[in-house]
């Protein structure tokens, strides 16, 4: 135990020593989360649009001017031909054309019923997408109020509820995400890289001569960055709390157990990268290539998980980020306990053992 | 390495393309009927019936239904009144309890208007069903909509992440390996053996360089290719502007690794430096997420990140047949980019040695 | 078994697939002898001596190292021989002090003696004035000759030195042997690889290891009358052409 301790305590000199390092450490993840916390979003806001108005009548008028007076959208250009909306969409930035049809009023009036077309410029398809279903909910909402006083026979009206998230901010969405990213990346790649540092400066030999098992010499490296990892998460959830005014509706202790064990995870993650690689460069290229855009994209960060095709829905399972990613949420909105997510962690604890027993497996393979 | 420079990201690129979509479906979709006629499960029916919605599971009561939404196992609840049949027809009209999961706020939305578009349709068919007199005057206004998707009938969003997931590759790829190479030389001690060689040097860095240029335009090639046969991406504008322009990018990306590279003493740290930026880069690309949709100050600094240059030019060129003119306002930032990056990367790198 | 044998191999084999990077080595090693390793890059020495030292585990054949078996007791092997690699092996951003305590440390040596011991080697090496300065600023001689007392600093019973003197001056390796000779005279058996054909004729017997096998094994002066060569040079040329 004592040649442990000694081990540990050398470590964080080989940390403390690299004071530009330890900037980096404490200082990148704090500047990522105020970064993308207020920039990362999937609304949309203030997209320019332009409107096409047939009709001009109080009715058009009256739907132009909920459309442009909401924060999503700002009326940039109106134009008066059909032939004119390719124009618009190659010279400027509008994103979509409102086409409001001939006699909008009338035919409201007379067959209760009018049309608009809400073309887009779908080569961003996603943000197209989401225009079209923010303008239908304008207009679903304006119909509303036209049919407040009309009591209309046979009507069922949906009362919904939005849960957790009342007020639909995308900051709750994205903060645990962005958490779980710079948690997993900086674990990783700092246990990765600094264990292959000893292999290529000729140290790690001397470790192994040494009387210290070889399990004990990756655990001694891997604990002060426990540590570490800790700080930041702290630092994080302080951020998001007070910052984001991110809500923690669950427990602080069970959050702050989850985290540690993601942490784990991530650590144990970067132990078998280093076990594969024989540089650190080599294993930095592994840890930044082959984490970064797979956990960016396949963690339920940014896109839904359920929306991917069958076979990403399957893979995205074998992403630590991915489960960490719903364990946060879950103790952070929902309000949670351990009864409702025991599944997920679970899941961390056995891609934990897994990479651990990997990570010994291929230590001896290694050894020979 | 060979492997991780070119069969990692490539693969990356085929797979990861099929992620990125904002579009909500497969919703996971329950309901409480507390009415079990005819009715309630014609509306079930009505839901099961979209292709948004994945009809899951008939919740007994409404705490069981909360606690599956407290597990993940249901983004959507439908609570059925009991006599909810009944009084459809004695008061001609009902409610209904919609609970949504609404961490995703933008989804949440979407779902919403999905719910409401589905009971509007049902509303018409019930209508038709039990109203013997189809009074027009008491008939609903209804604004219909006709969405028209230009350029990209079929929403594909893989012909636009495609060119964007390349983009971030190349980029990583390059960055990665420049940032790391000259400090690697430094910590190994090779650096100094090179300084006292008559090499000049902008020699030395274009000789240390040009090989990450050449993996950059070869990893471009190979995943043009792939694109085109794997995801049948259009090539709309010309190949030659669009290699023009990428062998400029290359080299900013370049510049940024090699003065990375100068102002550090471990590969560590030159990593960590690296890996900083690069995800700055890609999120705030506007290839995941719209930058209009930024603040205003967030909107500013991606006037900096190359990668959203290269990402606009890149569709720009494939799928709308930009030619130079439309695309000069990128370019010619680019170069300027280009020529400050290196510019300081061989300064700092005599300052340094 | 001899109780004076302390390292004792017979018919040691390394396969990777189907190369024998070592093949069928046979021989043994006294206590408090001076055992030189020669070969040529890639003759299979640096395999050999991580069999030997328990980090790697044979193909085939037997060998004892102070007593304790390569296949089964590799720990008990490992308490007992220190080890110096081919590569520098302190950490340059620790100082003097916190290496030794660090490696004092991981052999399991109480503190007090950590510290006596530490104090004596500093004052042996004369490296009073720079405990407390960062390894990395070191010139190479002075952090190889502290790598060296490192790796003595729990007493082994052997210890294994793998091109120790690699890029040092005259007049370090000369107090490097020195210190080799100074460990010999008290016990220690040296296990020493090395390129320099000088230095072995500075040990006791001397293997010379050519494509895996020892095609020779002898003190210095009979390898000469064997080969009718006047320096361990020559024999050594004689051979690796061979």
């Amino acid at each position: 135990m004592k040649r442990f301790i000694g081990f540990i305590k050398k470590e964080f000199y080989h940390i403390f020593r690299d004071r530009r390092s330890l900037f980096i450490l404490f200082g990148m993840p704090i500047a990522q989360i105020l970064l993308f916390g207020f920039a990362i979003t999937n609304e949309i806001n203030n997209v320019d649009i332009a409107i096409l108005d047939n009709s001009k009548d109080s009715t058009t008028e009256e739907i132009i001017n909920k459309i442009g007076a909401s924060k999503y959208f700002s009326i940039k250009q109106v134009i008066t031909r059909e032939v004119d909306i390719a124009s618009v969409f190659e010279k400027g930035h509008v994103k979509a054309v409102l086409n409001f049809e001939k006699d909008f009023s009338k035919k409201l009036i007379k067959d209760h019923k009018a049309t608009i077309q809400i073309i887009t410029d779908a080569t961003d398809p996603n943000t197209a997408n989401t225009i079209t279903n923010y303008v239908n909910a304008i207009l679903q909402q304006y119909q509303k109020e036209l049919n407040k006083d009309i009591n209309v026979a046979y009507q069922i009206i949906p009362q919904t509820r939005m849960v957790y998230n009342p007020e639909l901010k995308s900051v709750y969405m994205f903060v645990p995400g962005v958490m779980t990213i710079i948690l997993l990346l900086v674990s990783a790649m700092m246990t990765s890289i600094s264990i292959t540092r000893e292999k290529e400066l000729g140290t790690m030999e001397i470790l192994l001569v040494s009387p210290l098992k070889p399990f004990q010499v990756i655990i001694g490296k891997v604990i002060p960055y426990i540590f570490l990892s800790i700080i930041n998460a702290i630092v994080i959830v302080m951020l998001s709390i007070f910052i984001f005014n991110m809500p923690i509706q669950g427990s602080l202790l069970l959050l702050g157990l989850e985290s540690v064990l993601f942490i784990i995870t991530s650590l144990a993650l970067g132990i078998l990268i280093s076990t594969i690689s024989a540089t650190q460069q080599t294993a930095m290229m592994i840890s930044l290539m082959g984490l970064m855009l797979p956990v960016i994209l396949l963690s339920g960060f940014i896109f839904p998980i359920s929306s991917m095709p069958m076979p990403l829905q399957i893979i995205s399972h074998i992403i630590p980020a991915k489960w960490f990613i719903i364990i946060l949420k879950a103790i952070m909105l929902k309000g949670v306990g351990l009864e409702f997510i025991w599944k997920e962690t679970l899941i961390l604890l056995g891609m934990t053992v897994f990479f651990m027993a990997l990570s010994v497996k291929k230590y001896k393979i290694r050894l020979e | 390495m060979l492997p991780i420079i070119f069969i990692l990201p490539l693969l990356q690129l085929v797979i990861l393309s099929n992620a990125a979509t904002f579009e909500v479906k497969n919703i996971k979709f329950g309901y409480i009927d507390n009415d079990r006629s005819s009715t309630s499960r014609a509306l079930i029916e009505k839901f099961n019936a979209s292709t948004y919605f994945n009809v899951l599971t008939d919740y007994p009561t409404q705490n069981k239904a909360s606690a599956a939404m407290l597990r993940g196992e249901v983004d959507v609840v439908m609570e059925i009144p009991q006599h909810f049949s009944r009084n459809l027809q004695t008061e001609q009209h009902n409610t209904l309890g919609i609970i949504i999961n609404a961490i995703d706020g933008a989804a949440a939305g979407v779902e919403n208007v999905y719910i409401t578009q589905i009971v509007k349709s049902f509303n018409k068919s019930i209508r038709t069903d039990l109203s013997q007199i189809s009074d027009a005057q008491i008939q609903p206004i209804t604004i219909e909509t006709i969405p028209l998707f230009w350029y990209n009938e079929t929403l594909n969003y893989k012909t636009f992440m495609v060119p964007g997931i390349l983009v971030l590759l190349v980029t990583m790829i390059t960055l990665f390996l420049s940032g790391m190479n000259i400090v690697r030389e430094k910590e190994i001690g090779t650096l100094e053996q090179i300084n006292v060689t008559p090499i000049k040097k902008s020699q030395f860095i274009i000789g240390k360089l040009f090989p990450f240029w050449v993996i950059g335009m070869a990893l471009l090639s190979i995943g043009l290719i792939i694109s085109k046969l794997v995801f049948d991406v259009p090539m709309v504008g010309s190949l030659l502007l669009l290699y023009l322009y990428t062998s400029i990018y290359i080299l900013v990306v370049l510049g940024i690794g090699l003065f990375i590279s100068n102002f550090t003493d471990t590969q560590q740290q030159a990593m960590f430096i690296a890996w900083f930026f690069v995800v700055i880069f890609i999120l705030m690309s506007g290839l995941f997420t719209p930058i209009e949709s930024m603040p205003r100050w967030a909107q500013l600094i991606t006037e900096f990140n190359p990668i959203k240059y290269y990402v606009e030019v890149m569709r720009m060129v494939m799928l709308k047949g930009s030619d130079l003119m439309d695309i000069l306002p990128q370019l010619i930032k680019t170069l300027v980019y280009a020529v400050v990056m290196n510019g300081l990367a061989v300064w700092s790198y005599k300052k340094t040695t | 078994m001899s109780k004076s044998k302390v390292i004792q191999v017979e018919g040691l084999t390394k396969m990777f697939g189907d190369f024998a990077a070592v093949n069928s080595i046979t021989f043994e090693v006294e206590k408090g002898e001076i055992f030189g390793f020669l070969g040529a890059n890639g003759a299979g020495k640096t395999t050999a001596i991580k069999m030997l030292i328990g980090i790697s585990h044979p193909t085939s054949g037997k060998a004892t190292v102070a007593g304790f078996d390569v296949y089964t007791q590799t720990e008990d092997i490992k308490k007992n021989i220190g080890y110096m690699s081919q590569k520098f092996a302190l950490y340059d951003d620790l100082t003097v002090k916190e290496n030794i305590i660090f490696f004092g440390g991981i052999y399991g040596l109480p503190r007090k003696i950590i510290k006596e011991k530490s104090d004596a080697l500093i004052k042996e090496l004369g490296l009073e004035n720079v405990t407390n300065q960062l390894v990395g600023s070191l010139p190479l001689g002075w952090k190889q000759k502290l790598s060296f007392s490192v790796s003595l600093i729990h007493d082994p019973k052997i210890v294994f030195l793998d091109e120790p003197t690699g890029g040092v001056d005259p007049i370090t390796r000369r107090q490097f042997w020195e210190m080799i000779y100074k460990a010999a005279n008290q016990g220690t058996t040296v296990f020493v690889t090395t390129h320099y054909m000088d230095e072995a004729e500075y040990c006791d017997r001397v293997s010379i290891m050519v494509n895996g096998k020892i095609e020779a094994l002898d003190t210095p002066k009979k390898l000469k009358e064997q080969f009718q060569a006047e320096s361990m040079n020559d024999v050594f040329l004689e051979l690796a052409r061979g």
